[in-house]
Formats: C-alpha cells, structure tokens, sequence
C-alpha cells in the first residue's frame, strides 16, 4: 500500500524524522491562508505517481494570492489519470544540498537494504552505479552505527555531516521495520543550515502486514471492480480484451494471457483465484467475471492444492442460481479431477485436458 | 542420487490438524513420504492419517529423529513456527502458506542462515525427489522419475509444464519450488548447482516469470559454471507494466526484470527460452536423443 506524501510525513514525525512545517488544504482558499502563516512556500499535488515535479504538480509561492493562484492550477491538473483531492503546502526550506536516502527490500539478499547518494533530486535513477552506495543490513543484527560510518565513508561524507547521517538513518530504518515497510524513500533529503530535512516522503507498507497495523488508514489506487475482488482476496487486473480468464495460480494465470494473445486472442482481464479456494470463493469469482460482461469464459485449472470438484462444484451452482449463458471453454485437471469432471458432466459441459486447446477454443469461440 | 532430500528423509507437518495440513499428509503419505511426526499446539495425543501429533516441534523431536518440516498454518503464525523448527535443529523448512509478511520472512531467512538450514518458499508447492519422497502439495501423479532437474518459481504453471513432461513419457530427479514471493529462502542458482552436481539429472528446466532479477542472475551463473542444457519459460510476456515501487525498485534492479531483459540474459547464457509451455516437452526430448 502507497502512502501519499503528507501521511508518510506524518509518519515521519512520529519517528522524529525532521520535515517542513506544512499545512494540508482542501481547496485554494486554505492554500492562500496556509501561505499567510507560512511565508514563503511551496505547494505539492498529493497524487499517488511519480514525477509530480516535472509534470508541474509542484509550485512555489511568495504570497497568498500567488498561492491560490498555483493551488487552482494544480487542482484542475491530473497525474496519470489521478487527480489530486488534497495539496501540501509546506514552508520553503533553505537547500544547501539534494541528496538521496531509502530503505527497501533487497530480494535476491533477503535483507533490507539502504541505498544513499549524495546526487539526490529528480533524475536519482540516471545517477551512476557508483554513486549510489548500497548496503544490506542483516536482519539478525540490524542497523549498527559501523554500517552508517561505512555507507558515509563510501558517499565521501565525514565530520557533521555523518554525524547528522548517525542521527538521521538509524531514525528511518527503525520506522521501515516497525511498520512493515517496502519502502521508506527521501527524495530529496534536503541538507539544510538545520541540517537534514525531509523535503519528500515515499513509503510503501507491505499489504500482507496490514493486519498488524489497523492505525494506518487504507489507500486504494484500485478500479471499483479491483476494489470488489481485494475484498475477496483474489488477484484481478481489469485488461482490455474480451476473454475473461480464471486460472488458479499467478504463474499459470499469466502463462494463460500469453497463449490467448499467442493464437490471436485478447484477454478481458488476470485473475488468480489462488491455491485451494472452497466453493464460496470460487463462486464469487466466476460471479465478478461474468458480472463483466465478457464474450467468452475461459477456466483453467490445474488442481494441486486446489481440488477440481470444489471449482467444478461452484461452477454449477453459480449456472444454476445466476445462469452462465456465454460459451465457456472449461480445461480442468489434478487433484480430483474424475470428481470434478462427473460433476460437471451430470450438467452437459465439456472438459479439456490439454490448455493449449482450452485455450484455442476460447480464442476462436470470441472471433 | 538426489539434491535436498531423498526417500530416508524424515519429515514433520506443522499444522498437521488444519484442514490443508490433514490432507496433504495423506498425499505426502501416499506418495511415500516418511513422515514421522505432526505438531498442531493444544492438539497433541490426537493422530492424523496413522501419524501421531504433538503439542510443539521439540516435544515431536523427543519422540522421533527428523530432518526437515513442512508448515501448514494461517500466515501470521508462520514466522514462530519456522523459528520453533529451526531452534529445535531442522535443517529443512518447507514454507507452504502465502501472504506471510515480508519482515518475518526476512527475519526467518536471518535465523535460517545463522542455523545453516535451507527454507524452500515461503509460498512454494515445496520440493520432490521424484518417486522417492516429497514434502509438498504436488498433484502425485505427474512426478514420476526421469533424468530432468526442474526448478520453477510459480507452482500450477510448473505443474503444467511437468505434466506434459509426464504425458510424453520423461520424468523428473527433483522438481524444486521456489515460491512466489519477493523474499524466499532457495534461489535459481542454489538449485541450478546442486542439478549441475547431481549425476542423475541430464537437463534442466526453469521456470521463471516476469519481476525481481533472479532470472537474470540465473543466467549470469549459467553463463559461467553450467555445463548441462538448460530450457527456460517465462511468464508474464503479455502482463502490463507492474507497479514499480519508487525510484528504489528502479534502482534495485536497474533495467532488469521485464520480460525482454530475462529473455536476452538467458538467450545469451546459451539457454533456450520456449514460447509456450508446451514447447517444452519436444525441446527436452531433442535435447535428451542427442546426448
């Protein structure tokens, strides 16, 4: 789950984390009153992309009217589709410097990961390897000072500097753990006469761990119908085709888009019911897939830890409660798979074996 | 010969009383699997299909000599039974449940390696020495031995491709499951190498999909130290851009991790990269007339 920026500033400062003083408004009006107490600012668009700056999501101001004038223009704008319901309006801080600092998650160390740069701002992603200094931190020992001393030694840092670095990141990894982020960005890390200041705030919290931090408010960024399958627990992504597919795992789920698009086909939508769904969830599924309206129904099914005749099951009461009249090409094999095709031929549907010609069907049944 | 584990290794279930772990230590017991303990806390005393349950890991391990664990439980309880295990000296742990958060996979991953224990997963279909022993949710039937080495990260997918196998008559040495998720314990390369060791595996199939960089350095790695014919399949050719994670995932994988990054690391390593998966069967055939 991303986080806009103003609320993983407010997280900031609940881990003592230095940000600019600011004020979130609704509407231009509270802009122009927020610049009156500020002074100086400068006023950020809360949308959920990236690259807000140089779409000209990001204004400064001198004086209230200004302000209002800038927070009009960046309320009538749209990010990637997004429009902003909010703006930060933040005090204009003194920079010295641009610099770079996250923790993230390093999946291929199983660690977590701090990457820092002294060459922060908006092109962080063209800076060269060799600037961007990059040190896993074993999660059996967790950051130690030695780790902050030696990523400061590789950035050519030292004397006050490092010492705010020994302040500053102990800081931001101890809310990256606790919190269960993905990510805990700052760019940039402004250097200022005050020293460090968080002038950007990007924090992603691992949806698997939401369970354990009910305090933190739920962001969407989801269609209503993604929203509808998130409360089933299920993994959808609306797509632009007209062959709804349902496979059970995210693998073959995808390995299944790529042979519809093989043999000329367009797929409506991914959908990943998951391993060894019950009857209930399986209904529910096959209920938001024909819920849109596709041409052809395409269910592929390799039973492991899910069972065929639990799939085949809900297929028939869903037939039976809320009728399934678009052509399906159905393929359905593993663990019970002689239960699960019985049930559904007692019904007159037919099986495939094979995916390649499950799936070849269901393209030529949408031509 | 066989990597990670073979017909004498000795297994416990953790969560042996769920209604997953229940069944599948009747698949596992089927299959031939020796498994010689469950534990499922507040239900010792109780047996699951002949095998005698326990109230906690340490309490099986007085009773019985085990080597490896495979968990069945809802994700928040994963992290402490895999501690539980590992403290009480398992050297194997098959993670099976998903959405396990990612800070208690890292911290299990810590401990494993302190402990010098393999974890296969979290979010895998587990591990199988084909004919001899598995220690996971497999469909039995499609795992019979043969002189291919299998690694995936996706599971149904990997099923699919080993179920063809089957169909034209080749079996498997192992068939190992990574998982799917960002932090897991065994990697390609792990794998890679035990196959390249192991005298009964003759080629190799992986099985990876778009995301993260573990098939590039995969290739990396066979580019080097790989002498066995190795097919590989990817997933995700037709997904739309994922959702990157800021500037740091960027910079975390620095071009890597599309669909067409994977398929050129690997094309360059000499491996052959299928279209489909059921391009496999026929490639492996070829690959196993000619030697």
């Amino acid at each position: 789950m991303k986080l806009y920026e103003y609320l993983g500033k407010e997280l900031f400062a609940r881990y003592d984390i230095p940000v600019p003083n600011g004020r979130l408004v609704e509407n231009a009006e509270q802009a122009g009153d927020a610049a009156a107490e500020l002074g100086d600012v400068v006023i950020k668009t809360q949308v959920l992309t990236g690259k807000r700056g140089k779409a000209g999501g990001i204004a400064f101001a001198s004086s209230p009217e200004e302000a209002k004038k800038e927070a009009s223009r960046i309320f009538d704008m749209s990010f990637s589709g997004y429009a902003a319901e909010k703006l930060l309006v933040e005090e204009k801080i003194a920079i010295k410097q641009e610099l770079y600092l996250a923790v993230t998650i390093d999946g291929s160390a199983q660690r977590p990961v701090v990457l820092a740069s002294l060459d922060g701002g908006m092109d962080v992603e063209e800076v060269p390897e060799e600037r961007m200094i990059r040190w896993p931190v074993d999660a059996a020992i967790g950051l130690q000072p030695f780790m902050i001393r030696e990523i400061c030694r590789r950035m050519g840092v030292s004397g006050d500097l490092q010492k705010e670095f020994l302040q500053f990141l102990p800081k931001l990894y101890r809310m990256f753990k606790e919190l269960d982020a993905e990510l805990a960005e700052i760019n940039p890390l402004a250097l200022t006469p005050q020293g460090l200041v968080a002038a950007d705030a990007k924090v992603t919290i691992d949806d698997d761990a939401l369970y354990r931090h009910r305090d933190l408010p739920r962001i969407s960024e989801k269609t209503d119908l993604e929203k509808k399958a998130e409360e089933l627990d299920l993994a959808y992504v609306e797509l632009e085709g007209d062959i709804a597919v349902m496979a059970n795992g995210a693998g073959i789920t995808m390995a299944t888009l790529d042979m519809v698009q093989h043999y000329g086909g367009e797929p409506a939508n991914f959908l990943d019911f998951g391993g060894g769904a019950d009857v209930e969830k399986t209904s529910k599924s096959l209920e938001l897939l024909l819920g849109t309206d596709p041409r052809v129904l395409l269910i592929n099914i390799f039973g492991g830890i899910t069972r065929c005749d639990v799939v085949a099951e809900a297929f028939v009461r869903v037939k039976e409660s809320k009728g399934i009249d678009l052509p399906v090409s159905f393929r359905l094999v593993g663990t019970n798979e002689e239960e699960g095709r019985a049930i559904l031929e007692k019904e007159g549907i037919k099986t495939f074996n094979a995916m390649d010609e499950a799936v070849r069907h269901a393209v030529e049944l949408s031509a | 010969m066989s990597i990670y584990i073979d017909e004498n290794t000795r297994v416990l279930v953790q969560g042996i009383t769920g209604r997953q772990g229940s069944f599948h230590t009747g698949q596992m017991l089927a299959y031939g699997t020796r498994l010689v303990g469950g534990v499922s806390p507040g239900k010792g005393g109780q047996e699951v299909e002949g095998v005698p349950v326990y109230d906690s890991t340490f309490e099986a391990l007085e009773n019985h000599e085990a080597e490896a664990s495979i968990l069945f439980m809802p994700a928040p309880f994963v992290k402490d039974a895999a501690m539980e295990a590992l403290d009480a000296g398992l050297k194997l742990l098959v993670l099976i449940p998903e959405s396990i958060p990612l800070h208690d996979a890292m911290e299990i991953m810590a401990y494993a390696r302190q402990k010098n224990a393999v974890i296969v997963g979290p979010n895998t279909f587990g591990l199988v020495s084909s004919g001899n022993s598995k220690i996971g949710i497999m469909p039995n039937r499609y795992f019979i031995p043969g002189p291919v080495g299998v690694v995936s990260r996706s599971g149904t997918l990997c099923y699919e491709i080993v179920g063809h196998l089957t169909e034209s008559g080749i079996g498997t040495t192992t068939v190992v499951g990574l998982g799917g998720d960002r932090v897991v314990g065994l990697h390609f390369i792990d794998v890679l190498k035990k196959f390249e060791e192991d005298l009964d595996t003759r080629a190799v199939i992986m099985v990876g999909e778009i995301g993260g960089s573990a098939e590039e350095e995969a290739a990396a790695h066979i580019a080097a130290n790989m002498d066995k014919p190795v097919i590989a399949y990817l997933a995700g050719k037709s997904a739309p851009p994922g959702k990157r994670m800021g500037h740091a995932g960027a910079i975390i994988e620095r071009g890597r991790g599309t669909f067409e990054s994977k398929v050129e690391a690997l094309t360059g390593a000499g491996v052959k990269v299928a279209d489909l998966p059921t391009q496999i069967a026929p490639l492996i055939q070829s690959i196993l007339d000619k030697a």
